[in-house]
């Protein structure tokens, strides 16, 4: 029986209620996403939670069908980085020579430069559509998990066990995914985690920009924009799109550090 | 015979600039050679076909991309980053202006920062796993989740409209005093500084406690030495190389946050150039902005090599 700490409970409850809201908000949100049902900022009134947004739309409706988008583009940026990143990782360690020189290679240049600024080059000749966010995303952030990925793996292929498959003469798909896959998955699901975050705060801020999600489409970081203009009068509508991301990115840390924490005590052969 | 320093830090310049010249492939290729049409990708699917071909000869898309690349490398080499499509403006001399307020910006969020994180970091060494370090810990890791957006607009709530106590935007121009100046940046240069001090404090920390479990610290320990005085002459001077190297990502790492911040208090810098442009789809300015960030932060990353270089103990006498 796995004894759970009461931070990392209380992340994984907090995770597991964004993504049950995230999946069901059609079922939740009072009112439709694009539908005016009040004046200009409305304070909050037992109709409207939140109050209503910059043009009189229900902002706790926004905000669960924002999170929805959010949650959406993050989970499948994260997959897309995972796949891509880690067997491009695992086969770069496997076959070695010029492959894994072109890959890293190509990689160090990628990283060479902030994300942030790379994906707003790109962005400023691609139509700016929810698949081409997840693919630049996932893209820019697969370099990550291919440094982690190639680095666990390469301990790895040094194992008699591969050098065993090896010799029976088992090819590569067989090695990365039979051999390296199940050894190296535990500082992988540590760093899922911390990549999904950084994804959500990728796609918040570039919505935010106005270069993520565009309108009528919303996500978290875009209501942040359509209502910031009101902070200055004192209306704190922008505020809580901000608060639920800070708190989803603070509950799928503590989730993440208790994996890290377990994973790291375990490769030192202490238990948990 | 050349000393080894020398030949080290040579050898780490010449990659970076060979670096820089993969980068400027990437941004010419990320831009002009993505799948689908640069010129109908400005002006929209409603653009006429004379608008199109017109806009083509400007840019001169009818050229090969290795051609075009050439003249815009050789361009930015002679200090002549192109003209915007939007308004015909030289891109150099508005850049020039807003590259220095960004600067401006981000020297008052790292005067501040750097100190204050080495100093926080210090005081969470000397006390680690007690309460100081806890609430520092507890504070980094909150800021850490927090977007640079996020912790804008949480401060402009609170400091520019609850109390009163700082502008809300920070408009500045030519003739203003310093003095004002200051006061316009105030709330902006806070929030950098509460966005890069977080992993400069935890990184300085880590430095310090590892230098800490080395056997001359433990002899200054058992000499009877103040815990202080172990820290600040055994400890210090040796985690200066890794201190310096934390310091330098970071400041790589203001480069970003300078972006979002600039755009969250309208203050005219080189993010909210980029920004702005990116969404009318200027793309020589797009170029020449992902340039000049690009060489910045890779010449940062250079420097933070060079200068532990310099301070390896173990290079500075050639075998």
């Amino acid at each position: 029986m796995i004894r759970i700490p009461p931070s990392a409970l209380l992340g994984l409850v907090m995770t597991g209620a964004f993504f049950f809201v995230a999946i069901f908000a059609d079922f939740i949100a009072p009112y439709p996403l694009a539908a005016v049902v009040g004046g200009v900022w409305d304070p909050s009134s037992s109709e409207h939670w939140l109050g209503t947004d910059s043009i009189g739309r229900d902002l706790m409706s926004r905000m669960i069908y924002g999170g929805q988008t959010t949650i959406k583009i993050a989970t499948l940026a994260t997959i897309v980085s995972f796949g891509l990143g880690s067997v491009l990782g695992f086969t770069a360690a496997t076959v070695g020579g010029w492959v894994d020189q072109a890959l890293s290679r190509f990689v160090d240049l990628l990283m060479s430069i902030p994300s942030l600024i790379l994906a707003l080059v790109v962005l400023s000749v691609m139509s700016v559509n929810e698949l081409t966010l997840i693919l630049v995303m996932g893209l820019l952030d697969a370099t990550r998990v291919f440094r982690l990925s190639r680095a666990v793996a390469v301990d790895i292929t040094v194992m008699d066990y591969v050098e065993a498959a090896r010799l029976r003469g088992e090819g590569t798909g067989w090695i990365i995914f039979r051999e390296i896959l199940p050894n190296a998955l535990s500082p992988l699901v540590a760093e899922l985690g911390l990549r999904f975050i950084f994804a959500v705060l990728f796609i918040s801020t570039l919505s935010f920009l106005g270069l993520g999600v565009q309108p009528p489409g919303a996500d978290w970081g875009g209501i942040v924009k359509e209502n910031s203009a009101g902070l200055v009068y004192g209306i704190p509508a922008a505020l809580a799109p901000a608060v639920a991301i800070a708190v989803l990115a603070i509950s799928v840390n503590l989730v993440a550090d208790w994996v890290l924490n377990r994973t790291t005590s375990l490769k030192g052969g202490r238990g948990a | 015979m050349v000393h080894p320093i020398i030949r080290l830090v040579v050898q780490r310049i010449a990659l970076g600039l060979l670096l820089l010249l993969a980068v400027s492939i990437l941004i010419f290729g990320g831009t002009q050679l993505l799948p689908g049409d640069v010129a109908q990708a400005i002006l929209g699917q409603s653009a006429t076909q004379q608008a199109l071909a017109n806009l083509r000869e400007q840019m001169g898309l009818n050229d090969p991309a290795l051609v075009r690349y050439w003249n815009w490398l050789w361009g930015i080499l002679h200090g002549d980053l192109g003209t915007a499509l939007t308004n015909g403006h030289d891109i150099a001399t508005d850049l020039g202006k807003r590259f220095a307020n960004t600067l401006f910006l981000a020297f008052w969020a790292a005067a501040i920062s750097v100190p204050l994180a080495i100093i926080l970091g210090l005081v969470a060494a000397r006390y680690a796993g007690r309460w100081p370090d806890k609430l520092i810990s507890g504070i980094t890791l909150a800021t850490i989740s927090l977007p640079e957006f996020v912790v804008g607009y949480i401060a402009m709530y609170l400091l520019a409209v609850k109390f009163r106590l700082l502008p809300s935007v920070s408009m500045i121009f030519d003739g203003m005093t310093l003095g004002a100046k200051l006061h316009a940046i105030m709330l902006p240069v806070l929030v950098l500084v509460l966005v890069v001090l977080a992993h400069m404090m935890r990184m300085t920390r880590a430095a310090i406690l590892n230098v800490m479990q080395s056997a001359y610290v433990e002899t200054a320990e058992l000499k009877g030495i103040s815990p202080g005085r172990v820290i600040w002459r055994h400890a210090l001077p040796n985690a200066i190389a890794p201190v310096v190297n934390v310091v330098m990502l970071n400041l790589a790492y203001l480069v970003v946050g300078v972006v979002v911040v600039e755009v969250v208090f309208v203050y005219p810098g080189m993010g909210q150039y980029l920004v702005d442009h990116v969404a009318k789809r200027d793309l020589p300015v797009v170029q020449a902005c992902g340039m000049v960030f690009a060489a910045v932060y890779i010449g940062l990353n250079i420097l933070a090599d060079v200068i532990s270089i310099l301070a390896n103990p173990r290079l500075r006498h050639p075998k």
